[in-house]
Parts: C-alpha cells; sequence; structure tokens
C-alpha cells in the first residue's frame, strides 16, 4: 500500500472507528480514492454515509472516540495519517484548505475578517503584517467582495451568508493550498446565492491551481462542478468513476436508484421512482454488500460476500453484477 | 375553475416589530422599526389541487403558511376558508375550521414529542377535537393510519426516536390525516430528508391526496420538488408574490424576470459541465426593503419606473404576474 505515482492525495483502505460500550461502530470503511493535481472529486451520499467523516479522516480532526483505525492518507507522497498533531497542523491550512458547511461557525465572531486572514496568512507565510494586510485585501477582491477596503475590519456578522461563505473560501486558499477540501459548502446558501458559490469556488481553485474534495449530497452541484464522483454508501464508496459516466450510466444499481429517486427540473415525472427502506444505522450494518436488502437486482451471493470495487464499463463499482464470471454469463 | 375556492387569501400582510426595547429607542433616538414578512398577498386554492409557493429563505413564505393554519395572526387581509372569514376569528383549536385543516412540518425530529408513544402522537388530534372517546375504537383508528403510511400498526408501542426521518415525517402525516383534514399545509415536508427518502414521501403523498381527496398547500425552495408536486406555483420575493402561473407554464414560460432567474439558478444532474447563470446579489434586508419593485436591485431589466413605483399584479393567461417590464410588454 502506497501512493499511486502522480497523485496529490491517496487515501488507502481508510477504516474510521468509533469505540462505544457495545464494541466499535465502523463509520468509514475500506475506502479508497485518489485525487489528481488540480482535480475536482465529488464525494457524494446520504447523511451517515460516511463522507463528512472521510474529509475530517484525511485533515486529521477527527474527534474522540472517532479514530483511523486502518489505512493510509498519503499528500504529495508522504504520509501524513499517522503524523504527529504539531505536524498535521501545518499542512492543514497550508497544504490542505478547508471550507465547512455553515459559514458563521466557521468564522471567529470576535474577531474582524482582516484579523483572521491576516492570522491565516502570518501563521503559514513568513511575511510582514502589513503584506499580510495587503494580501488579505487581495483575497477578498479575488472572491467578490465589494469594497474590501471597507469590509475587511467587518465583523462575520455584518456579513450575509453568501458572503460569509466568501470570506470562507479567501481563508482556505489563503496559503496557497494544493488541495481544498469542501464539506457542503452551498447546504446552507439559498439556490441563487449557491449558484454563485459554486462558480466562484470553481474558478478560485483552477486559478490557484488547488485540487477540490467536494463533499455533498446535492447531484446537481456534483454534476456541474466534479470530474469524478465517488458515491458512498454506509461507509464505503460504492461506485466511483467519470462524472458524465456514473449520472448518465450509473453502474451499482444504488446510483442508479438514487438518480431515478431525484425530481427534475427539466420534466414531468407521474411518479418518481424510489429506494424502499433506508440507509441502515451503523449499528446494524447487513451483511455481505450493505446494499442488498433495498436493492431490486440483489441475488444469493450478494447477502453472503462483501463485493470490492471491480471494473464496470469506464467506472468502477462494488457490486457482484460485475463480477468477471457474472459478466461473462 | 367555476366551483368556489376552498381557501382565498386577499391582501394578506403580517408585520414584526423588531425595534429595540422602549429605552434604547428613547436614548438612542431610534424609531421603531417593523419587518415587512408579507405584504399584500392575494392567492386562492381551489378544492383537490396543490398550491405552491416557492421562493428563497425569508421570502415570507413560511409566514404565509403559519397564518393559514393560524398559528399567527395577520396584521391585516382576509383569509377565507370555504366562504367563511377565518381572520376574525381567534387562534385556539374550537374554531369550526380547524378540524378541516391540518399542517405538516420540515423538521420531523423536532415536531414529535420525543416523550410520547407513536399511537398517543398520531390519537391526539383525535381527542383534541373530540372525534372520538372509545379506546378501542381510537386504537383501531391509529393502526389503519399507521397502516395508510405504509407503517406497521405494532409501531403504536413505540417512542420516536426508534424511527429513520423517513419514518418520522411518515408519523407526522398520518398525525396530520388523523382527523380527516380537507386542507394539508406542507411547510418543507422533505427539505430535511435524504433524497432517496424524499422521492417515498412525495410519492405517499401524492397517492394519499388522490385517495382521499385532499387539498394542499406545499411550501419548498426546492423547485424540482414543487414541479413534482404543484398544480399552480405562487413565486415570493420579499414577502410579495411575483408571479402565480399554472405549473407547466411557470417552468416551459415563467414570466417574472426573478422566476426566470431562479429556474436559471437551480443545478440539474442533465447539465454536466454547463454552469449554471448566478443571480447577482443577495436578498436584501427586509426591514429596509427597497423602493419600488423589491427585486429591482438584482433585476436585469430594471428601468427607472421599477425603481420608484412598486408594481400591482396583471393577469397573463392561467396567472399574474407583477412586473412593470411584462405589463409594458417589454419582456
Amino acid at each position: 500500500m502506497s501512493a499511486v505515482a502522480g497523485a496529490l492525495l491517496s487515501v488507502r483502505g481508510l477504516r474510521v472507528e468509533f469505540a462505544t460500550r457495545a464494541g466499535p461502530l465502523v463509520a468509514v470503511d475500506d475506502v479508497s480514492f485518489d485525487i489528481a493535481p488540480g482535480e475536482v472529486l465529488g464525494v457524494v451520499g446520504e447523511s451517515g454515509a460516511g463522507k463528512s467523516l472521510t474529509g475530517t479522516a484525511i485533515i486529521g480532526l477527527l474527534d474522540p472516540p472517532g479514530r483511523i483505525a486502518a489505512g493510509e492518507v498519503w499528500l504529495e507522497g508522504r504520509r501524513i495519517d499517522n503524523l504527529p498533531p504539531e505536524q498535521i497542523r501545518k499542512i492543514r491550512g497550508r497544504r490542505i484548505g478547508m471550507v465547512f458547511q455553515d459559514p458563521l461557525t466557521s468564522l471567529d465572531p470576535l474577531y474582524t475578517i482582516g484579523e483572521q486572514l491576516t492570522e491565516t496568512i502570518l501563521t503559514h507565510m513568513p511575511m510582514s503584517q502589513a503584506k499580510a494586510r495587503r494580501r488579505a485585501l487581495d483575497l477578498l477582491a479575488e472572491v467578490g467582495i465589494p469594497a474590501p477596503e471597507a469590509r475587511i475590519d467587518a465583523y462575520p456578522h455584518q456579513f450575509s451568508g453568501g458572503m460569509r461563505q466568501r470570506v470562507v473560501i479567501a481563508l482556505a486558499l489563503a496559503a496557497e493550498p494544493v488541495l481544498v477540501i469542501a464539506d457542503e459548502p452551498t447546504t446552507a446558501l439559498d439556490v441563487s446565492v449557491q449558484a454563485q458559490i459554486i462558480t466562484l469556488l470553481k474558478r478560485t481553485c483552477r486559478e490557484h491551481g488547488a485540487a477540490v474534495m467536494l463533499i455533498t449530497h446535492d447531484m446537481g452541484v456534483i454534476a456541474e462542478t466534479a470530474d469524478r464522483v465517488a458515491v458512498m454508501y454506509a461507509g464505503r464508496v460504492v461506485e466511483l468513476g467519470p462524472v458524465h459516466d456514473v449520472i448518465g450510466h450509473a453502474r451499482h444499481p444504488y446510483t442508479s436508484g438514487l438518480m431515478a429517486s431525484i425530481p427534475l427540473i427539466s420534466h414531468e415525472a407521474p411518479r418518481l421512482q424510489q429506494i424502499e427502506g433506508s440507509m441502515p444505522r451503523l449499528t446494524a450494518i447487513p451483511p455481505g454488500c450493505a446494499f442488498h436488502p433495498r436493492c431490486p437486482k440483489a441475488f444469493e451471493r450478494c447477502g453472503r460476500e462483501r463485493p470490492d470495487m471491480m471494473a464496470a464499463g469506464t467506472s468502477r463499482a462494488a457490486c457482484w453484477l460485475y463480477a468477471p464470471e457474472v459478466v461473462r454469463s | 375553475m367555476s366551483e368556489r375556492p376552498l381557501i382565498e387569501v386577499e391582501g394578506l400582510t403580517r408585520y414584526f416589530d423588531v425595534s429595540k426595547p422602549l429605552l434604547n429607542r428613547i436614548v438612542e433616538r431610534l424609531p421603531k422599526s417593523t419587518l415587512r414578512a408579507v405584504h399584500q398577498v392575494s392567492f386562492s386554492i381551489v378544492r383537490g389541487e396543490t398550491f405552491a409557493l416557492v421562493g428563497e429563505s425569508g421570502c415570507g413564505k413560511s409566514t404565509v403558511a403559519r397564518m393559514l393554519a393560524g398559528l399567527i395572526r395577520p396584521s391585516g387581509g382576509a383569509i377565507r376558508f370555504d366562504g367563511a372569514d377565518v381572520t376574525a376569528v381567534g387562534s385556539g383549536g374550537r374554531a369550526p375550521h380547524r378540524r378541516r385543516l391540518q399542517m405538516i412540518f420540515q423538521d420531523p425530529y423536532a415536531s414529535l414529542n420525543p416523550r410520547w408513544r407513536v399511537g398517543d402522537i398520531i390519537a391526539e388530534p383525535i381527542l383534541a377535537f373530540g372525534l372520538a372517546d372509545d379506546k378501542a375504537e381510537i386504537e383501531e383508528r391509529v393502526s389503519d393510519l399507521l397502516r395508510v403510511v405504509k407503517l406497521d400498526p405494532a409501531d403504536r408501542a413505540k417512542f420516536p426516536h426508534e424511527f429513520s426521518g423517513g419514518q418520522r415525517q411518515r408519523i407526522c402525516i398520518a398525525r396530520a390525516l388523523s382527523n380527516k383534514p380537507e386542507f394539508i399545509i406542507c411547510d418543507e415536508p422533505t427539505s430535511a430528508l435524504d433524497v432517496s427518502v424524499q422521492a417515498q414521501i412525495l410519492n405517499l403523498m401524492r397517492d394519499l391526496q388522490d385517495e382521499f381527496g385532499l387539498t394542499y398547500l406545499f411550501i419548498s425552495h426546492n423547485l424540482a420538488v414543487v414541479r413534482h408536486m404543484a398544480t399552480r406555483i405562487g413565486v415570493m420575493y420579499l414577502g410579495k408574490l411575483c408571479e402565480v402561473a399554472p405549473a407547466r407554464q411557470l417552468f416551459s414560460a415563467p414570466r417574472h424576470p426573478y422566476t426566470r432567474l431562479l429556474l436559471d439558478a437551480v443545478p440539474d444532474i442533465s447539465m454536466t459541465g454547463k454552469a449554471r447563470r448566478a443571480i447577482t446579489g443577495e436578498v436584501p434586508n427586509p426591514i429596509d426593503p427597497p423602493k419600488g419593485c423589491a427585486f429591482h436591485p438584482r433585476c436585469p431589466h430594471a428601468f427607472d419606473r421599477c425603481r420608484s413605483e412598486t408594481p400591482a399584479p396583471v393577469a397573463t393567461d392561467g396567472g399574474e404576474v407583477a412586473c412593470h417590464a411584462v405589463a409594458e410588454g417589454r419582456i
């Protein structure tokens, strides 16, 4: 197990456990993927699928009792999951920027946004106070804050939700990171503002050459933003492939069920397709393929053996339908 | 449409007093300030249809719903339920129309009492309206309702925390159906749910509408969900209705510039790689809304008249639009 040559971020066999009195709960199980430099990888799934925990595990922000129980995380050819806290802290912010869902809780209400930006810049880059402030102003202008000179000394509560999220993006990009992990960056925003923020995130990351790991439950946001997409279900990646293929020709029955259950604005259907049941709780993940009790195509093997990722067209899917012997017959 | 509408709303208005405390106002010489949550909203809902209100947060759609449900009093205007003015009647469950309407809320985690068993939760409206007092009869009715929403009658004895989000919303629906209402106000009923569960709940709501002939007021910020559910749609912006139209027409030929931009701003999974057209700017503060048409600072078609004069709704085929540019035939 080691990094793939050329990959910016490699996650191999990542497993996140929570110790409970009843034994460990496995929230993320054997998750592997790579992100190439400058690439946008979408991670999509329903609540409880483990997508946010995957993100927090990568940046070493898991809260106890959660812990990485197995697997490796490599950034730029260097293993980072076993680094001591003070070293991972240097990577966080410097090499990996973060954008969280709620812009109000990711900004400190007691400091002006200028203070927060210059603090971040000075922590990671040696320069004078005046130069850092100049850079903070440039960043604010870049993320589309009107009149940055007038706004830099304002407090977060004086900004609207969309403007706050712009500030958070400026903070994430402050130290020129190579990767930005954006966890539901637009979920708390209205749809008209959402489009602005997604466009901004895409543009600024491209200009700074940063790759993006975009975690969201919104397939629409993934469709217009991501290059590749990983679909997660019950703690595992069930399908991984180019965004066109995953959306247009979903291979895993869960992905196709998920796509069919999304109401579309572009056409009318008398009835939505629905996936029966709901995602299992972590305490009761079914044996074999975790999706088999809800799967319309499940057969005997699905309840018995757990499928690994296998080639399925241009994508990869963790589904026995694509086992070489099934495909042949 | 010749039939009398079940719900008629006329000039509905609600202001909230958001002034600072009296002493602060005197010391700081501040005037009273009011938030105009809903201003002069008029629409009607025909029996058996689903009327949807869409808009971004803070546009007043939930305030309209709460006024219709009688949870807050309007500052002005009239609500007629089946011809009878219900704004004159005070709050409280004794008003005769109250047993004919029910409400489903957004968050199924917050709208079920965690200390009550599911059976008691569903039976409460039956008891509150005195529709039955025989224990066996109530129990039978609760079991029926659980079957209607596709849960197990044995779930009666469980507590809400034993259910997933989607199952809880089914319990909320069963409770809403228990006093056999004709009109159900659904305030973002699926916003807290995952998409695969959302599909189940939306399908269930449509089935129930067919089965019991229900009329829905459906509030949502999600245009795709609204398209799926609604017969007619009202688009709200800063406390006002800017466009009302039959659902199909609203999506195929939106008239108001705000509706057009809102439709363009929705991400669609069929448009991979294409960028959405973003609306510039954000929703202004409702305490100090822009003069004239509230949308004019963000509107690409705004001209002088929009900045000074509030547009009145004008009839279009099947609906109405409040926009000077549409009224003058410029767009």
